[in-house]
């Protein structure tokens, strides 16, 4: 187990550096920063210094070099926009992301997985219908959308929530269900098909055979048996998950990861941006690391050597 | 004590539908399956009886019917498919259970009635250790607590001949073949000795030699444990080795019945005379002789032309036969007790006999 988890993360390294080389080339697409950071009326010469003082006027694959030797470090450069270094703004914001992602996967686990169980047993039922035509809305509306909505209603009319920022639980709350909801009717599809697979299996009918409780045959005997596939999803979804992120944070003024991106590609921020990106790729490598790690967890059939 | 003495009401109550030797009393069972091409009359009006500690196969080609017995008298018909519609099943010390309420069923199910199934490669949950499967039926069952269980369980394993049961308590279905899977389900079938196991065709998917062990394991525990064994099989091999009676059943009704050795010796229907001709034997010295079968297909459940079942594939078929279907009723001059036979050939009267009918 442990020698498989260290060639896990051996494997991690060569797709962290395309990762890096594909943000980096991707980041000097989007247009020279001096432009955007130097006022309009600054001088060619002023321009110029600019240039050289961050490297810019070098050729591409110096720059790049000069990057990847630094990223190694852990260095990303420093902020254009903050004077700070790059990696330290970003894990200065990540613990506020991680709160908003541990709320989000809570309230899509734990609405998600009895709605689909719910659905594939009254399969064909008034029940089933409904939480299929919900979860049909729910992976149809963007979040973008859901979040404005979310802030009129319950923000500006009804005065319940906050519109944003980050403190006590209730700011919480709009931010977390905004990205929980797609996530939720996801979960929650994938579960219900899993079930009903699962439910035709002769397992289960050796569990009623036994006279187990029908509540303990779909819920315990079904469901751990539903939930390996459905765990595959969530671990594909994460990257969903960090795209939301990014909108969210930024509806929601939630002073995470997501709105840090936003404000360092609107600025040019380029080591910035390189940084949010390097630290998503790693988060999302390490989650379908341990998604891996669970299955051998959940199926005693997989064993890793 | 409370648990006792309701049981012995129940006793009392039963006791009136049943003989003292009866443990279970099917009369007229009859489940539908209603599918996509109609109503499927799967079985249509089935009747036996099993008495204690005898073992009595069902025996008949695929689709007669055989398991969607077993699966109806156990309630687990598929859903929302499958359904009783009329007939009982009278288990002795409890009542008719297609009368029960679905708790009531649970509580019959393991308990007093179990079932082995035919795939041991999935019949067991993959996720769970099969010890604490094991465990689970009896915790299901009985007020004894968890290590009391497990005892229990690991007892079991010894008894179906697992070795180191100790040690196997802990394994996972994947880690066992499907010999010692099956003999896992027949530990926990056996867990809370049942009145009655039902066995649907349990060594159908195991090799030969694997076969014979499963079978000589279920006669020996059916003894030491006093249970009675419904065996449910296509395999006349499996019936010479483990039946005191047998049922012919085809289309969804049972066509002849029999003790074992009156059955092989003088089978009267058609289909069972059909059926034993086609086991393929070496008697002929040899010489390469073409198997017999039975000509034409089992007709569709869905779609039952009047008569006899069997008429279409009959070769000794008259008119009478395609007119009215015969009864099962004792045959004409039999001797044997409890015989039965459902074709015009052995029926005295005409079409419609009603002192046959009420024959039993």
């Amino acid at each position: 187990m442990a020698s498989y988890i260290l060639r896990r993360l051996l494997l991690t390294l060569p797709v962290l550096a395309g990762i890096v080389l594909i943000t980096f080339l991707l980041a000097r697409l989007s247009g020279d920063p001096t432009d955007l950071l130097l006022p309009p009326n600054a001088t060619d010469e002023a321009r110029e210094a600019f240039r050289s003082v961050n490297g810019l006027d070098r050729p591409l694959w110096e720059q790049f070099v000069t990057f990847a030797i630094k990223a190694v470090t852990g260095d990303f450069g420093t902020s254009l926009r903050f004077e700070q270094p790059a990696m330290q703004l970003v894990l200065d914001r990540l613990p506020a992301t991680a709160e908003l992602a541990a709320a989000t996967m809570v309230i899509a686990l734990s609405i998600g997985i009895p709605a689909g169980v719910i659905a594939a047993t009254q399969r064909g039922h008034m029940a089933d219908g409904l939480i299929r035509a919900i979860m049909l809305l729910g992976q149809a509306v963007p979040s973008f959308f859901l979040g404005v909505l979310g802030i009129i209603v319950f923000a500006t009319w009804l005065r319940w929530l906050p519109t944003g920022g980050r403190g006590d639980w209730s700011q919480l709350v709009l931010p977390a269900t905004t990205l929980a909801f797609n996530l939720v009717a996801l979960i929650a599809r994938v579960t219900r098909s899993c079930m009903l697979d699962v439910l035709k299996q002769d397992y289960v009918r050796t569990a009623r055979a036994k006279g187990v409780w029908e509540s303990r045959v779909i819920w315990l005997h079904a469901l751990r048996n539903a939930f390996i596939p459905v765990l595959t999803v969530i671990g594909l979804q994460v990257g969903l998950l960090l795209g939301g992120v990014v909108v969210t944070e930024t509806i929601f003024s939630w002073p995470g990861v997501g709105r840090l991106a936003i404000q360092a590609i609107y600025a040019r921020d380029f080591p910035v941006v390189q940084a949010v990106v390097f630290v998503f790729a790693v988060i999302f490598v390490l989650v379908n690391l341990v998604v891996d790690l669970l299955y051998a967890l959940l199926d005693p059939r997989i064993g890793y050597r | 004590m409370m648990k006792a003495s309701t049981q012995h009401e129940h006793m009392s109550a039963a006791g009136r539908d049943l003989d003292e030797a009866e443990v279970l009393r099917v009369e007229n069972l009859a489940a539908h399956l209603h599918t996509g091409g109609g109503v499927v009359r799967a079985v249509d009006g089935v009747s036996f009886s099993l008495r204690k500690g005898e073992t009595l196969c069902i025996v008949g080609e695929s689709g007669c019917g055989k398991s969607m017995t077993a699966l109806a008298i156990l309630g687990l018909l598929p859903r929302p498919a499958g359904r009783i519609v009329s007939g009982r099943v009278v288990l002795a010390g409890v009542g008719d259970l297609a009368m029960l309420s679905a708790e009531a069923m649970r509580k019959v199910r393991g308990r007093s009635i179990s079932m082995v199934f035919q795939e041991p490669m999935t019949s067991l949950n993959p996720v769970f250790r099969i010890g604490w499967q094991i465990s689970e039926a009896i915790l299901m069952h009985e007020a004894i607590g968890r290590e009391a269980a497990r005892a229990r369980a690991i007892a079991m394993l010894e008894l179906v001949g697992i070795p180191s049961p100790e040690t196997r308590y802990d394994a996972y279905p994947h880690q066992l073949s499907g010999g010692m899977r099956q003999r896992v389900m027949i530990a926990i079938a056996l867990a809370c000795q049942p009145q009655v196991m039902l066995a649907d065709e349990p060594t159908t998917a195991l090799d030969v030699t694997i076969q014979a062990q499963i079978l000589r394991l279920m006669n020996r525990l059916k003894t030491e444990t006093g249970s009675s064994l419904l065996l449910i099989t296509h395999d006349l091999g499996v019936v010479a080795q483990m039946a005191t009676r047998v049922c012919v059943m085809y289309a969804g009704v049972i066509v002849e019945e029999a003790d074992v050795g009156a059955l092989f010796a003088r089978p009267l229907h058609p289909y069972t005379r059909g059926l034993l001709a086609a086991i393929p034997t070496s008697r002929s010295g040899g010489a390469r002789g073409k198997l017999s079968t039975i000509a034409g297909m089992v007709p569709n459940l869905a779609r039952l032309e009047p008569g006899c079942r069997f008429a279409a594939r009959c070769p000794d078929v008259h008119d009478r036969c395609r007119m009215a279907e015969p009864p099962l009723a004792a045959p004409e001059g039999a001797g044997e007790g409890g015989r039965g036979v459902r074709c015009w050939l052995h029926l005295s009267a005409g079409p419609v006999a009603p002192a046959l009918e009420a024959a039993p």
